[in-house]
């Protein structure tokens, strides 16, 4: 990624959002006095705040970043993680799920797991997610700081810690409400600050219809833009259509997945169990003032997140049509190369013979350390050699010759193509604030979840409520904290980081069974939802250790105990993965509670069941604030979106 | 809780709303991408929608939600 030069307005802008959302935390310090005020906002925030709160914490920068990568990569398709892996199970949280957390009184959702089911359902739940929001923030922070050292030069550790503490101001004053604010401030600073560069970018292309129509080129030829091996070619409308690709087969589209992953793997397992058990987004409805507000937050949430796509994917499909047009002069960013690098490829450059081109392109190669196109190499050593280019020149070359993209960087590299002084501040700074919210998500659900059901649970219960209240303080610093120290994990030992990233995979991918037996089927039992869930996640690790992705070496990436069976991609693995962990997970609990006796009578689970819980009754509520009513008008809308990009 | 929302977005967008326009105004060879002064009209339109937010915390402040 090549620096980005910041003017004074642009500084200004940024310096003003840090103020506003510091003058936030300290407006809101004067109204935290008990523990619920700090941990769970006192269940008082309007519906429209909660649900644009709901869709930002999962809206992080490193989505923001991915998203359009994944534009460029696999075009509309990737909308499905929108259309179909998110929009259905926000409304099924809000319609059937919602008046079990809310009603239950429960602060978090282990604390839910813990009325459903007993302390060691609770315990393993709040340990897993406890250490997953840690490594989650610190994650976001170690790129949030290598972004800024990359992009404006600032110093690794100062932007570190410069932005931790502006997190921590802001949270440890007004706890979770200045979280959930600052959210919604980072919502609008997203939606405005991009959608210029949406704007610019189309209007560059010629339109709609004219990126399309470049795009027919990149379906049919990939390895221009180094995506696949030269000769894979997809049918023309690969990169603009969202389901013809995907039900031809996983030959047939990028993504490399068929339909039964898609729709079983992505949107029922992965897209129910993050979306209906998360605590991080969940935590955010619990916030809300009453039982329908609670229940219409996330349908509020599912209204911006359906039209997302055209805000964080179009820019990538942007990006790979730019790449067909020679005259646009745009690359999509390689790999960061060393200055050393560069300078050693520029002196290969020049001493290279234009007769020998292999031997020119091998040393230059070699010199700069990536893939490299040989024909441009060796156009621009015959160059060189006709009339003497300067250092820069030749490094402009060189820098085009990388056969390689990092897709990462289509976003930044859009926003400092389109942008200028003023605009680029705006963006900037919203992604900025997207990286520290999402670190301010995840310490709020954090120290709600650390507080009250291990603090509280197993180390000091019953104190009083200033004594948890302070709890909560002081977890809020050590949670800022740890995070720290797991960026710098995440920034020494990146490997450890899949690693770790892999078993967070296992451990979530069964547990929506375990929450759909348990909400809606009265015998499941607290030892069949235990063992289930670790038989979920046992399985789903032997899953990983017996499959493969095509094109990888067995390890990390699965297949290390022996290859049963190879899959044409890593999202196809994934999503086979989770459909598997589900139904080994569903199938366990379900024989283990036939096969154990019930805890916990009828009356003790009124509330936390379905069956067992009086239906509500909302003909006091208007029509068109009925979450079931709103929740089916919602889906026809996305069913809609789904037709007109068939 | 205590403090309505719509303050800080209104007075931040309206905020920096104003300074890209008059960023846009002042330096408009700077500000423009495309042919188009998009400075001045972002901020223009960030500028709008500050104060309509603004609006709505005024006009809340006067009549309090009653839920």
């Amino acid at each position: 990624m090549e620096s980005i030069h910041l003017h004074k307005i642009d500084y200004t802008i940024l310096v003003a959002y840090v103020a506003f959302v510091i003058g936030i935390g300290w407006t809101l310090a004067r109204y935290m006095k008990t523990s619920s005020d700090f941990l769970t906002s006192a269940r008082s925030i309007p519906t429209w705040v909660t649900g644009l709160a709901f869709i930002s914490a999962n809206l992080g920068a490193l989505e923001l970043v991915g998203m359009a990568a994944s534009g460029a990569k696999y075009g509309i398709s990737t909308a499905h993680f929108y259309w179909v892996g998110a929009i259905p199970a926000m409304i099924f949280l809000a319609v059937f799920m919602m008046p079990f957390y809310y009603g239950s009184k429960a602060r978090s959702v282990p604390e839910y797991l813990k009325m459903r089911f007993d302390e060691r359902v609770r315990a393993l739940n709040s340990v897993a997610f406890a250490v997953m929001t840690i490594f989650a923030s610190g994650i976001s922070m170690n790129a949030l700081a290598k972004l800024l050292n990359q992009l404006l030069g600032w110093n690794y550790h100062a932007a570190l810690f410069i932005c931790s503490g502006v997190v921590l101001l802001y949270v440890l004053k007004g706890g979770l409400t200045s979280a959930i604010y600052t959210e919604v401030l980072q919502f609008f600073m997203i939606v405005l600050g991009f959608a210029p560069v949406v704007y610019l970018g189309l209007k560059d292309v010629g339109g709609w219809h004219s990126m399309n129509h470049s795009l027919e080129a990149v379906a049919t030829n990939p390895s221009a833009l180094y995506l696949k091996d030269a000769g894979t070619s997809y049918a023309p409308d690969a990169w603009m259509s969202a389901w013809t690709p995907v039900l031809a087969g996983p030959a047939h589209n990028p993504m490399g997945v068929d339909w039964f992953a898609m729709i079983f793997g992505l949107g029922f397992v992965l897209s129910f169990g993050y979306w209906c058990t998360n605590f991080l987004v969940v935590q955010r409805a619990m916030a809300a003032k009453n039982m329908t507000a609670a229940r219409n937050t996330p349908l509020v949430a599912s209204v911006p997140k359906m039209f997302f796509p055209f805000l964080v994917i179009v820019p990538g499909m942007i990006a790979a049509a730019l790449m067909t047009m020679p005259d646009k002069n745009y690359r999509i960013p390689p790999p960061i190369i060393e200055q050393a690098n560069y300078d050693k490829a520029v002196a290969a450059v020049k001493s290279a013979s234009p007769t020998d081109v292999p031997a020119a392109v091998k040393s230059v190669g070699d010199a700069l350390g990536k893939k490299i196109d040989g024909i441009k190499i060796a156009s621009l050593v015959a160059a060189n050699a006709a009339t003497k280019l300067s250092d820069t020149d030749i490094q402009k070359g060189l820098y085009n010759s990388v056969a390689e993209n990092d897709y990462d960087g289509v976003i930044l590299s859009l926003v400092k193509k389109y942008c200028p002084p003023g605009l680029l501040g705006l963006a900037l700074t919203a992604l900025l604030a997207s990286f520290m919210s999402g670190m301010a998500g995840n310490v709020t659900a954090f120290n709600t979840v650390f507080t009250y059901d291990l603090y509280q649970a197993y180390f000091a219960k019953g104190k009083s409520d200033h004594h948890y209240f302070l709890t909560g303080k002081v977890i809020t610093i050590v949670g800022i904290l740890l995070s720290i120290a797991a960026a710098y994990f995440a920034r020494q030992y990146n490997n450890c980081m899949d690693i770790i990233q892999l078993v967070f995979g296992f451990v979530n991918a069964p547990l929506f069974a375990t929450f759909l037996l348990g909400m809606f089927w009265a015998r499941t039992t607290g030892t069949g939802a235990f063992l289930g869930l670790f038989g979920g996640i046992g399985s789903s690790a032997l899953f990983h250790a017996l499959t493969i992705a095509q094109g990888n070496t067995p390890g990390i990436k699965g297949g290390y105990l022996k290859v049963v069976s190879t899959f044409p991609s890593e999202m196809a693995q994934n999503f086979w993965l989770a459909a598997f962990a589900f139904i080994a997970c569903f199938t366990l609990t379900l024989v283990i509670s036939l096969a154990t006796a019930r805890t916990k009578t009828d009356a003790d689970l009124k509330g936390l069941v379905y069956s067992l819980t009086p239906k509500i009754v909302d003909n006091n509520v208007p029509v068109y604030q009925r979450p079931a009513v709103v929740g089916v008008v919602l889906l026809i809308v996305c069913v809609i979106l789904n037709f007109i990009f068939w | 809780m205590g403090l309505d929302i719509r303050w800080p977005i209104g007075l931040m967008f309206s905020l920096i709303g104003a300074m890209l326009v008059v960023f846009g105004l002042a330096k408009g060879d700077q500000s423009v991408s495309l042919g188009i002064n998009i400075n001045l009209i972002w901020g223009a339109v960030l500028l709008v929608f500050g104060v309509l937010m603004l609006l709505g915390a005024i006009s809340g402040k006067k009549n309090p939600p009653s839920a």
